[in-house]
């Protein structure tokens, strides 16, 4: 059976120069995402590339529209599945701002938390993979493996490793078990034990500064004008983050500092990652202290789901509840762009309404999907081999690239 | 956060058929035309200088059928802004803004793959979600959400 080509190259080899057409991926062992990069060479070097994603394309949105508000909480978190709770919260916000709802000190505090937290995690897949993919299988052990101390931690808050379902419109699935606090401090110690010896491994490492120093350079303004938000776009020195340009959720009340750097290339990408892993351990300690009491879901039947043991002892409790499963949550018409700081950069929901139990219009601003459009200015005019590094210091998500 | 606002307002307000503010972003209403005037004067004058998105919004039996929908973020003032245009579904065209944004090549494409919408100026359409002999645009709601079209057969 002959299987048509699903793409088409931008260009072909030709004649009249000795450029080689190399392809690579979509499903290539050195490369942690479903990505195809249909490179030009002269000799070693990439003379022109051309980017294809969409090979984890799911429908994500067209699904979406045939879902209650509620059911597509699983949905998003597969967007980012290395973060997963801040698509949660960032979907949750976009739907409680059509809402009108004010979330509870609780959880806006507790949503901060586990947003910082998610970041670490984040982060950590992503310096481990591409350490990794460079040959340092250490450094990449040590880091996945306070990754899997976050990810066992939060599976006893949430239940699952990866995918949570633990935002909800309104509010969280539940609250903190007892003793999650004490451990998160132990893990949080744990992190800056292993932190210190990636530092002590890669920062002077000559193999590793070799291999990203000057590589996959890009400048501010150029950043910008391809849509690069979030350590990219920091690692070209500027400053700029939502979590302090347009607070959200708790930010306006912590003390942290948005790290930058200076040459906007793959090593200034690594070490504003790890800086950023620095400044949320730093909030996290501030929110464990800050962390008020009270209820964690807000009291309106609009959204929030009535206490099991009502739905099953009084009427009103009942209707509710069933409302809420059946036509889903009323959420007035009109329509809104929420977007969070997400690991990767802006993370934003645009939604569009019509009074419905189901959204009409569900729309996300995937940072990943932006970055693999201005990729090819990372990987022009680098070596073959460089694809790897630039590549990995992306952290391209295929569930968010692709949605 | 108003400030800038209100200077939109008053500066792009006669283009517009509406300017709104709600959720902390400005939403402008524009006639296609005015469409790439209003992008550069946005980015050259007003300092928004991320172009963070567009999309469509399909609305069948109303005429112009789709909405395409553009965000815009100033990392000078910290705002958004959205700008609509509506376009019929026989001439479902608009202009591209590649020569301002990079960004937009590959959003643009996006866009085109989903609904059909077409950028004038955008060099490669080619699909980018989609593959390439994929008939029709999905996210149109005139496409039904089980229709499939696989580029593999099914092992029956």
């Amino acid at each position: 059976m002959i299987i048509p080509s699903p793409v088409r190259p931008a260009f072909e080899a030709s004649d009249r120069d000795d450029a080689v057409i190399v392809n690579i991926g979509p499903s290539h062992p050195a490369t942690h995402g479903t990505l195809q990069v249909i490179a030009a060479l002269d000799g070693e070097k990439v003379k022109r590339v051309d980017v294809h994603c969409g090979y984890l394309h799911r429908g994500f949105e067209k699904e979406c529209e045939a879902h209650t508000w509620h059911n597509l909480i699983p949905y998003v978190d597969r967007l980012n599945y290395c973060s997963a709770l801040i698509n949660d919260f960032a979907y949750c916000e976009a739907v409680e701002r059509l809402m009108d709802i004010e979330i509870t000190p609780r959880c806006r505090y507790l949503r901060t938390l586990l947003s910082e937290y998610s970041r670490i995690a984040d982060h950590l897949t992503c310096i481990a993979a591409s350490l990794m993919e460079m040959g340092a299988m250490t450094a990449f052990l040590y880091l996945v493996m306070v990754r899997d101390y976050i990810y066992e931690h939060l599976a006893g808050l949430t239940g699952a490793r990866v995918t949570y379902t633990y935002g909800r419109i309104g509010g969280l699935a539940r609250d903190l078990p007892e003793g999650w606090l004490e451990r998160l401090d132990e893990i949080l110690e744990q992190y800056e034990v292993f932190v210190a010896r990636i530092h002590g491994l890669m920062d002077r490492n000559r193999i590793f500064i070799d291999r990203t120093r000057n590589v996959g350079v890009i400048a501010t303004a150029d950043a910008i004008n391809w849509g690069f938000t979030g350590p990219i776009l920091r690692s070209t020195g500027a400053p700029r983050d939502l979590r302090k340009d347009t607070p959200y959720l708790a930010y306006g009340e912590l003390d942290f500092e948005v790290p930058v750097g200076i040459n906007g290339d793959n090593y200034d990408r690594y070490y504003v990652r790890m800086r950023e892993m620095d400044e949320s351990v730093h909030m996290i300690r501030q929110l464990m202290e800050m962390l008020p009491g009270g209820p964690i879901n807000v009291d309106d039947r609009r959204c929030t789901f009535p206490e099991k043991h009502l739905v099953y002892s009084e009427i009103e409790s009942l209707i509710n509840h069933f409302k809420l499963i059946i036509d889903g949550p009323r959420v007035p018409a009109g329509e809104v762009y929420a977007a969070h700081e997400a690991p990767n950069g802006e993370l934003g929901f645009y939604l569009v309404s019509t009074g419905d139990g189901t959204p009409y219009k569900m729309h996300v601003r995937s940072p990943s999907f932006v970055h693999m459009g201005g990729l090819a200015r990372l990987l022009e005019g680098y070596q073959l081999a460089d694809i790897i590094p630039t590549f990995g210091s992306v952290n391209m998500i295929g569930g968010e690239c692709d949605r | 956060m108003a400030a800038i606002f209100d200077t939109l307002q008053q500066a792009l307000g006669a283009q517009a058929l509406d300017a709104t503010v709600a959720h902390s972003t400005l939403a402008l209403r524009l006639a296609p035309t005015e469409l790439l005037g209003t992008a550069k004067r946005l980015k050259s004058e007003f300092a928004f200088d991320l172009f963070l998105d567009v999309t469509a919004v399909d609305w069948p039996g109303q005429q112009p059928r789709f909405e395409v929908v553009y965000h815009f973020y100033s990392t000078t003032h910290h705002v958004r802004v959205r700008v609509k245009t509506r376009v019929p579904e026989e001439d479902p065209g608009v202009d591209s803004l590649v020569a301002l944004y990079g960004s937009a090549h590959f959003m643009e494409r996006e866009c085109h793959d989903m609904y059909g919408i077409v950028f004038r100026g955008n060099p490669d359409l080619r699909p980018i979600l989609l593959y390439e002999g994929f008939v029709g645009h999905p996210l149109r709601k005139d496409y039904p959400k089980e229709r499939e079209q696989p580029l593999v057969r099914y092992r029956t």
